[in-house]
C-alpha cells in the first residue's frame, strides 16, 4: 500500500519466529521506502516491533551469503532481494532456511555443510623442480574461476531436493555446492588427483537429477548444473559407464611384452 | 513443457506408425530418414530386407528418442513434469524415497555419450537430406520444403552439438586445454551452443515435428509445395 505524498509504502509480513524445537508465522506491518531490500526491511521490524527477532546477516552487498533465506517459498539473499519485485497487497512470506536444523527465527544451523565439506580430497599440486613456479594459461584456469565466485550462501544446498526432501540423504549426497568445490578442484589445472571414485561412492554424484534448481537460485550466477555438476557427471561417466573407454584403458595398462622402445 | 513434450510424443507416435505419406520429391521426413528397410518409398540405403514388414521408421527412431531421452536438459523436463521430482524448485518430491540416478532405470541415462555418437551421424543423414532437398529432378530449385529441411538441419546441429556430451568429449574432460589448440576452440564452440542447448533443444524438437507435417501434407495433396526451379 502507497502513501501518495511521501513515496512511503507499508508491508506486511510473515515471519517465522521460533526455535529448534517449535515455531509458527507471526505478521508485522512497517513502512518501506522505493529501493529498499528485504533485509531493510526486517531490520527495521527488529528495530520497531521484535527487538528479539534473531537475523543472521554481515555484508549487506552480496559478498558474505550470511542472509539467506526463504521469502515467498523460494530461497534468495535478504540483502540482494527488492522490496519492488513484491509489488502487491499480500503478506510477504520470510522463512529459514527448509533444509537445515532451526537455531532460532531466521538462522539455522547450516553446520552440515562444513562437516562434508572435508570429504572433498584437497588440491593435490603438481611437484615442481627446484626453483620452478606453476605457469597456468588462461585456456586452463577460465572454467575454474567461475566457481571461485562462490559465496557459500548455501542456497543450493537449500533448495536442492535430495537434500530438502530426504533427510536419509544427507549422508550419501553432499549437495550441489560440494560438487562445485568438486568440480574447481578436478579441473585445476596444477591438480594431479583423481576424483572420480569419490564423486561417485563417497560424494554421490549420482543423487543428482540434475534439475537445475541450484543453478537457477545461485545468487553469484554460477552455471552450477551446466559447468560443474554435469562435466563431473561425464567425467564419473569416463571412469565407470564407458565400456569403450574401460576397454582401452585395460589394454593401455597391460604390461608390456618386451623392452621399451 | 510438459504439455509440449507430451504433445510431441503423441505426434511422433502417430507418425511412426503411419507408414505412408512420408515422401514427397524431394522431401524425405525427418522421422524416417535414413530410410533403410526395402519397404520404403524412398530408399536412403538398402541395409534392411524385405523382412521388415513395420513402418521403416521404427528401424531408426530410436537414436532420437534415446538421444533426447538421455539429454540433460530434456531429464530435467520430465524429472520435473512426469516424475514430479521436484515437481517445481522448493516443492516436496512426490515420492517419500529417491535415489536419484545411482540405480535402475535411471543410471542408463550415463550412456548419453554413445546416443549422441548416433545423432551426430544421423545429423549427416539429415544435412544430406537437407541438400537433397534442393534437387528436383537433376536441377537446382527452392521450394518452401527446401528451406523447412535445411532449418530443421540447423537446428539439427545445433543441438547436437551443444550437447553435454559433445562438449566434454571435443575438450570439456581435459585436465589442459592449452595445450590442445583445436579442441579448446571446439571445446569454447560447443559451450556457445550449450548455453542455448534447451532453446536448440524444443525448437529443433517441434521443427522436426513440423518439418514431417510440412511433407505428409505435400504428399497428400493437401496443399501444393511453392518452388522455384532452375532449368
Amino acid at each position: 500500500m502507497r502513501s501518495a505524498d511521501t513515496g512511503t509504502q507499508t508491508v506486511r509480513l510473515r515471519i517465522w519466529r521460533g526455535d529448534s524445537q517449535a515455531g509458527r508465522f507471526v505478521e508485522y506491518s512497517v513502512p518501506f521506502n522505493d529501493g529498499e531490500v528485504v533485509l531493510d526491511v526486517v531490520h527495521r521490524v527488529q528495530a520497531t516491533l521484535a527487538p528479539d527477532l534473531a537475523v543472521r546477516w554481515n555484508c549487506k552487498a552480496g559478498k558474505c551469503g550470511s542472509c539467506s533465506a526463504e521469502i515467498d517459498g523460494r530461497p534468495r539473499l535478504m540483502c540482494m532481494t527488492r522490496m519492488s519485485l513484491f509489488d502487491r497487497d499480500s503478506p510477504l512470506t520470510i522463512a529459514p532456511l527448509k533444509t537445515f536444523p532451526a537455531e532460532r527465527d531466521l538462522v539455522t544451523d547450516v553446520g552440515f555443510n562444513y562437516a562434508v565439506a572435508g570429504r572433498v580430497p584437497p588440491l593435490a599440486p603438481r611437484q615442481t623442480e627446484p626453483g620452478e613456479h606453476h605457469r597456468i594459461w588462461d585456456a586452463d584456469i577460465e572454467r575454474v574461476q567461475e566457481f571461485h565466485r562462490c559465496i557459500e550462501c548455501f542456497l543450493c544446498q537449500d533448495v536442492c531436493h535430495v537434500l530438502r526432501d530426504h533427510e536419509s540423504n544427507k549422508n550419501k549426497f553432499v549437495g550441489p555446492r560440494h560438487l562445485v568445490r568438486l568440480a574447481e578442484l578436478e579441473m585445476h589445472p596444477i591438480d594431479t588427483a583423481d576424483r572420480r571414485a569419490t564423486a561417485r561412492h563417497d560424494l554421490g554424484i549420482s543423487y543428482c537429477n540434475i534439475t537445475r534448481c541450484c543453478t537457477e537460485v545461485c545468487p553469484a550466477g554460477i552455471a552450477i548444473t551446466d559447468n560443474a555438476i554435469i562435466p563431473m557427471k561425464e567425467r564419473v561417466a569416463d571412469r565407470f559407464f564407458d565400456p569403450l573407454r574401460l576397454l582401452a584403458a585395460k589394454l593401455r595398462s597391460r604390461p608390456d611384452s618386451g623392452p621399451a622402445k | 513443457m510438459a504439455m509440449g513434450l507430451f504433445a510431441f510424443i503423441l505426434y511422433a507416435t502417430w507418425a511412426t506408425f503411419q507408414n505412408s505419406h512420408y515422401y514427397a520429391a524431394p522431401y524425405l521426413s525427418p522421422f524416417y530418414s535414413p530410410c533403410v528397410s526395402a519397404n520404403c518409398t524412398y530408399q536412403t540405403a538398402p541395409l534392411v530386407g524385405s523382412w521388415w514388414k513395420v513402418s521403416p521408421a521404427l528401424a531408426v527412431v530410436w537414436i532420437p528418442l534415446g538421444f533426447r531421452t538421455s539429454c540433460y536438459y530434456f531429464r530435467r523436463v520430465y524429472y520435473r513434469s512426469f516424475w514430479l521430482s521436484p515437481p517445481a524448485c522448493a516443492v516436496a518430491d512426490a515420492r517419500p524415497r529417491y535415489s536419484g540416478e545411482s540405480r535402475l532405470p535411471l543410471i542408463l541415462n550415463n550412456v548419453h555419450r554413445y546416443f549422441f555418437y548416433l545423432a551426430f551421424a544421423l545429423a549427416i543423414v539429415d544435412s544430406w537430406d537437407a541438400v537433397a532437398a534442393f534437387d528436383f529432378s537433376g536441377h537446382f530449385g527452392i521450394g518452401l520444403g527446401s528451406l523447412i529441411m535445411l532449418t530443421d538441419a540447423v537446428l539439427l546441429w545445433s543441438y547436437t552439438l551443444g550437447c553435454h556430451s559433445c562438449r566434454h568429449l571435443v575438450g570439456g574432460r581435459l585436465k589442459l586445454l592449452s595445450a590442445h589448440r583445436i579442441r579448446y576452440r571446439l571445446w569454447k564452440g560447443s559451450s556457445v551452443l550449450n548455453r542455448h542447448h534447451g532453446l536448440f533443444g524444443w525448437t529443433s524438437l517441434g521443427w522436426v515435428g513440423f518439418t514431417d507435417l510440412y511433407v505428409r501434407l505435400v504428399s497428400t495433396g493437401v496443399i501444393t509445395d511453392p518452388r522455384w526451379v532452375l532449368h
